[in-house]
Parts: C-alpha cells; sequence; structure tokens
C-alpha cells in the first residue's frame, strides 16, 4: 500500500551486479558484491593544507553534498578512513607526515590527489615544495585545477568510485601491487 | 629622542666606526664593524631603551667582494617610539658573528632563520640547526648564487608543465 505523500522519488539505486538469479536467490561473483560495497562507503579522510581545501569544503557540505554518492562522513583519524584527499601544497618538510598518515591507513586504502599543488608541485617550482604527493606515496587519482571546482572534486571521488568497484579482490596481494609498494619503501 | 639626537650619541659612544649613517623613508640607519655588533647593541639596550628586536634578518649581496653576506637588525624603543636598523657585513667565505640571544631572547629563532636561508654561524647560538628548511637539506637557499632554471634538480617532472 501506497503512502498518500511521496517524498524522494527519484532516489537512485545501485544497479544490480551481474549473475544468475532464479526466484529468492541471486548468485554473482563475490568481489563484485565487495566492490559495490567498498564504492558506496568510502570514509574520507581529508589531508587539506590550502586553498583546494577550501573548495573540498565546499563540495562536502550541503551546496554540493559529497555524501549524495555514497560517501560515508569524514573520519579525521587515519585509521578508520580508506580514502585519503590530499587537498594543497604539500612542503617537503610535509613529506614525512603525509607518507606517515598514509601507512597508519589499513588496506585496502585509495588516495585522491586534489588539485595542482598535490598533483605536481604546481605554480611552486621551488626548493621547499614536494613537487608531487606521487614522489612520496602511490596516488589513484588526480584532479587538476588550481583550485579544482567541487563539481572537479566530485568527479575525481566518482573516478576513484569506479576504480574500487572494479578492483580485483586479489590485487591488493598481486606481484604488482608488492612492487609498487616497495618502489616507495613501503614494507 | 630624535634621529639627530640619537645619531650623535652613538657618535660619541663609537666614533668613526659607525659608517654608511643613512635616513631612508625617516629610519636611521648605520653601519657597524661585524666584530662590534654585541657592543652596540648592548648599548642601545641598556642606556637607550632600545629594548625590542623587531627583526633581524640576512641579505647576500653577491658583488661585494669579502662582505658578501649582510646581518641587518631592527631594533624598537618602545617608550620614545623611535626605530633604528643597523647593519654588519661579513664575508661569504667565513660567514661568522657573535650571537644576540645574550641580549634578545627573542633573536633565538631570528638567528636560527637566519642560517638557515643564509647560512651565517652565530657564534655562541644555544641551537643553531634548521627551523623552516627539512634538516636533509645541504645548501642555503636564499643565497643569490644560484641559476633560475636549475638544470640538476631531479625532482622537477617536466612533463607535467609541458617542458618534456
Amino acid at each position: 500500500m501506497s503512502r498518500p505523500v511521496q517524498y524522494n522519488t527519484k532516489i537512485k539505486m545501485v544497479e544490480m551486479p551481474e549473475g544468475y538469479s532464479g526466484e529468492g536467490f541471486h548468485a554473482t561473483s563475490f568481489d563484485k558484491v565487495v566492490g559495490l560495497a567498498r564504492a558506496n562507503s568510502l570514509w574520507p579522510l581529508p589531508f587539506a593544507t590550502s586553498c583546494c581545501g577550501i573548495e573540498f569544503m565546499a563540495t562536502m557540505g550541503s551546496n554540493y553534498d559529497l555524501s549524495r554518492f555514497g560517501s560515508e562522513r569524514m573520519g579525521f583519524t587515519p585509521r578508520q578512513c580508506d580514502m585519503l584527499l590530499v587537498a594543497g601544497t604539500i612542503s617537503k618538510k610535509m613529506g614525512p607526515i603525509l607518507r606517515q598518515v598514509y601507512l597508519q591507513m589499513a588496506e585496502p586504502r585509495w588516495v585522491i590527489a586534489i588539485g595542482a599543488c598535490a598533483s605536481s608541485g604546481g605554480i611552486f617550482d621551488s626548493y621547499s615544495v614536494l613537487q608531487g604527493i606521487d614522489q612520496v606515496i602511490p596516488v589513484d587519482v588526480y584532479v587538476p585545477g588550481c583550485p579544482p571546482r567541487p563539481e572537479g572534486i566530485l568527479d575525481g571521488i566518482l573516478k576513484l568510485q569506479d576504480l574500487v568497484h572494479n578492483e580485483s579482490l586479489r590485487r591488493r596481494h598481486s606481484s604488482v601491487y608488492q612492487e609498487l609498494m616497495t618502489s616507495y619503501g613501503i614494507k | 629622542m630624535t634621529n639627530e639626537t640619537l645619531r650623535q650619541i652613538l657618535t660619541d659612544k663609537f666614533g668613526e666606526q659607525l659608517t654608511e649613517w643613512e635616513e631612508p623613508y625617516g629610519m636611521l640607519t648605520f653601519r657597524a664593524p661585524a666584530e662590534m655588533n654585541l657592543k652596540v647593541l648592548q648599548f642601545l639596550y641598556d642606556q637607550q631603551g632600545f629594548n625590542f628586536l623587531t627583526d633581524l634578518t640576512g641579505v647576500h649581496y653577491p658583488d661585494r667582494t669579502e662582505e658578501e653576506l649582510c646581518v641587518v637588525y631592527h631594533l624598537h624603543n618602545l617608550r620614545a617610539n623611535i626605530r633604528l636598523r643597523f647593519k654588519v657585513y661579513v664575508p661569504v667565505a667565513k660567514p661568522d658573528i657573535f650571537t644576540a640571544t645574550a641580549v634578545f631572547s627573542g633573536a633565538n629563532w631570528m638567528e636560527r632563520e637566519t642560517y638557515d636561508f643564509f647560512g651565517i654561524n652565530f657564534v655562541g647560538h644555544p641551537n643553531l640547526i634548521r627551523i623552516l628548511n627539512v634538516d636533509q637539506m645541504d645548501y642555503f637557499p636564499m643565497r643569490k648564487e644560484y641559476k633560475m632554471e636549475d638544470p640538476t634538480r631531479t625532482d622537477k617532472d617536466d612533463e607535467m608543465f609541458g617542458r618534456g
């Protein structure tokens, strides 16, 4: 029986993963289910140092509302988060701190570099600024812009959700991934 | 107390050792020999009421031989509300100068910063280590001895800037 007044009729549901279904059951592969669950409940950890951080605040605020896309609330502790958002200039002195924050996150973990500075050093072609955070930690998605608009950041997060959604459960144990980690001196 | 009386007091005390008197924008400026910096500071602090060290910094003049590095002290007499600036010069090959931390405790971090960026060795400083840059840095970045585009840098990814 339908209610007399219905709100939020345009709710978008995620699609059911491919599989074999019959009456009362649906059979699919495990990593598709895990990917689906992970992609829509990423816990963001903001690491904001400058103006990109302000744009990111707008992104998670009510106007642009990051949570619409199936994102959890901000967690300000690396132990409980799995999406590190680096927004802003990272100086060389800040590099080891950022790396430590990354190391404190549990696997699986993903990183988004928001803005030109985090991606490449940006306009700070300087002795004191890290020329892109991918010199100290691996990065999954780069968001261009100086600073990027909130739409850009949302797009980056959606791109990351795509990656998470389609990530194989074996990826983190693969030799390619281990080599990547070793090249950053992690484990 | 005005610039004129202050200059007279300093000349009476130190004579011809203080040189290069100027008043850019009304601020009394002079130069002292490097080994006399503490004597001048102590005199101004004890007897002339300059008890606030506003700023301490360095300048690099690559073209002045034997006096490439300059250390600038800005002092403020809060009671008379008068400021002055005095400079000492040291050679870049041996940039030694006495620390002002005995007179002004606030000079501690300022001298560390000046050491960090210009490599001036403040003799007697209690903890002369880098303050703003990474500890591993092995050069003094504010000296004017580097090319605008340093070709030896390895941390710059030219591809990101369309120069690759």
